[in-house]
């Protein structure tokens, strides 16, 4: 039972019982109406369906479903006690000390079960809802209305008007953007950053929008809007990501117990196609930088070849599996928060080590394969992502080496003598003054390895994602956490 | 008729009128920008030396770095100094 004393849409003093005449519990409950309106009570009584229900009962028919609508009436019968105009009791079903309280009548359906549980009201029928929200809530969306003759495919005019990735979009109408925004707490109208290059403002509405055209659930759309969070910013600099000759876009790694809730992969196939959540998530992303950001391919963006993680490259941490702490945690996040971590990253290619038993040994590959990163004579221009598959992640776990050690070890390997490294050395035209010759150097920044668990059960493989100009004058990792 | 909702940002490009081809760069400052790439700055160097033969006031300003637009501080002390701006790319 619910009490509330919320100001409501206005109501005349006294009982309010909404009905529909094809539920068994409303019908139940009829010969208490009668006996309520025989007790000199005001009893108004809302009738979904027939507007003959209930019988010899004068019901008000609330055909449009308006009074249910703004009234929140999930269940039906619901009895409603107002006072002074306002709501200030509420029960669903029929549960007969819940009526008596209500009603403040005793005793009430002598011959009726003590309790039946309620049916569902047609204001929230599934295949009506989304056009009652429409029509009762559709003004809060302020984005121009794009009109599409019916003759006209809308897929094609979507493509036609430039609002797609390349690959068809789901038309964002009234009915799914209002269903989108259900996915967060936010008003449609706040502001959530201002998105380069065309440094335009983003409200949650065009966030919905595009995340209804990337193909998201609404229980994605925090993640969402958390990764546009995370990548609007002059540490994360999505202009630079963007207008770069280099083949990075946005990377996003999800953290937290809400991956699992809504289905992420962290699994089989972590970066591949076939789970809705990791794919719709990041393509969102990125077409809002395309459509809010004006960030097109061949204009802002001058990527030299690009890569397909541009279209989307998102995915979740295997936690549950993981023998170390989260990505997330490791950045600063308290354990268990949801949160996005933001890379800006080239595709993901494969690291193959299938002798590897114990710790050293596979430090010595992950150090090998990063060392090549970009070219094997940059240093550390660049940061990585290193993303350890199960089994590579047992033999460190088996040997108690935690992300710390692991990473510090990778580190130590990859301490470079500056000849190895000069323009000329090796042959090669690349790298760095013939000053530093003597030096020693460093592949990696401090904090330039960013450790992740995930992919599947079965094969000696991790991956890397490798970056793009780090530090102020290029692009920092972002971390953000999810809010709802 | 099916309706769709805009998911873009809604802008108009607004249409500006290009400033005059000067005559002659003679007496007039030109801006040299160099973008922080590496050797941009050989690159803007000689074209300095050949604008001043050309009788051209040249003055350098450099961005912090070739990842992120100009500061807006350092595109107005452009527009109120200069006449006329090169901005140069390197690579």
């Amino acid at each position: 039972m619910t009490d509330t004393t919320s100001p409501r849409f206005p109501i005349a003093d006294g009982l309010v019982v909404v009905v529909k005449e094809d539920c068994a519990t409303c019908r139940l409950v009829v010969p208490v109406i009668r006996q309520l309106r025989t007790r000199d009570l005001a009893v108004e009584v809302y009738v979904q369906d027939d507007p003959n229900f209930p019988p010899e009962v004068p019901a008000r028919h609330d055909a449009d479903l308006s009074f249910s609508w703004h009234h929140d009436i999930e269940t039906v019968p619901t009895l409603i006690r107002v006072v002074e105009g306002r709501e200030v009791q509420r029960t669903v079903g029929w549960n007969r000390a819940d009526w008596e309280l209500v009603t403040g009548t005793s005793p009430l359906g002598d011959d009726l079960p003590e309790f039946r549980p309620g049916c569902g009201s047609l204001s929230v029928d599934p295949d009506r809802v989304d056009q009652l929200r429409v029509r009762f809530t559709g003004s809060v969306l302020t984005a121009r209305r794009v009109d599409v003759a019916d003759a006209e495919d809308e897929f094609e005019a979507m493509f036609d008007r430039g609002w797609t990735d390349g690959l068809p979009v789901v038309p964002p109408t009234e009915e799914r953007v209002l269903r989108m925004l259900q996915g967060t707490s936010r008003h449609s109208d706040d502001v959530v950053a201002v998105v380069p290059p065309d440094l335009v403002e983003i409200t949650v509405e065009k966030i919905a929008i595009n995340a209804v055209m990337a193909g998201c659930r609404p229980e994605y759309l925090p993640w969402v809007i958390a990764a546009v969070e995370a990548v609007c910013n002059e540490t994360f600099n999505i202009h630079g990501v963007l207008a770069t000759t280099m083949p990075v876009g946005p990377v996003l790694v999800c953290n937290g117990p809400g991956t699992r809730a809504i289905g992420m992969n962290s699994g089989m196939n972590v970066f591949g196609q076939g789970n809705r959540a990791n794919l719709t998530i990041g393509r969102a992303l990125q077409l809002i930088v395309r459509n809010i950001g004006g960030g097109r391919p061949g204009e802002v963006d001058r990527a030299t070849h690009g890569n397909p993680g541009k279209i989307s490259f998102c995915f979740a941490e295997d936690e549950i599996g993981s023998p170390w702490t989260s990505l997330a945690v490791s950045r600063g996040t308290a354990p268990d928060t949801d949160a996005v971590t933001v890379f800006p990253g080239e595709g993901p290619r494969c690291v193959v080590d299938q002798l590897a038993r114990d710790p050293d040994s596979l430090a010595n590959t992950f150090a090998a394969c990063l060392r090549t990163l970009h070219n094997p004579k940059s240093i550390l221009a660049f940061d990585a992502i290193l993303v350890v598959g199960p089994e590579h992640a047992r033999v460190f776990a088996e040997a108690g080496w935690d992300r710390q050690r692991v990473v510090d070890e990778i580190h130590q390997r990859l301490q470079i003598p500056g000849h190895e490294l000069v323009r000329g050395a090796g042959g090669i035209a690349e790298g760095i003054p013939q000053h530093l010759e003597d030096a020693t150097l460093p592949k990696f920044r401090p904090g330039g390895i960013l450790l992740v668990h995930a992919g599947g059960g079965a094969g000696l493989f991790s991956a890397i994602i490798g970056g793009w100009a780090n530090g102020d004058v290029g692009s920092q990792p972002v971390t953000r956490e999810v809010q709802r | 008729m099916k309706v769709l909702l805009d998911p873009t940002n809604e802008r108009r490009a607004t249409t500006m009128e290009r400033v005059g081809r000067p005559e002659t760069l003679r007496g007039l400052t030109v801006g040299l920008l160099d973008i922080s790439k590496a050797r941009g700055d050989v690159f803007l160097d000689r074209l300095e030396e050949r604008l001043s033969e050309l009788g051209a006031d040249v003055r350098r300003f450099k961005k912090p770095t070739f990842t992120k637009p100009a500061p807006v501080d350092l595109r107005h002390e452009i527009s109120i100094q200069c006449q006329v701006v090169i901005e140069a790319l390197a690579d």
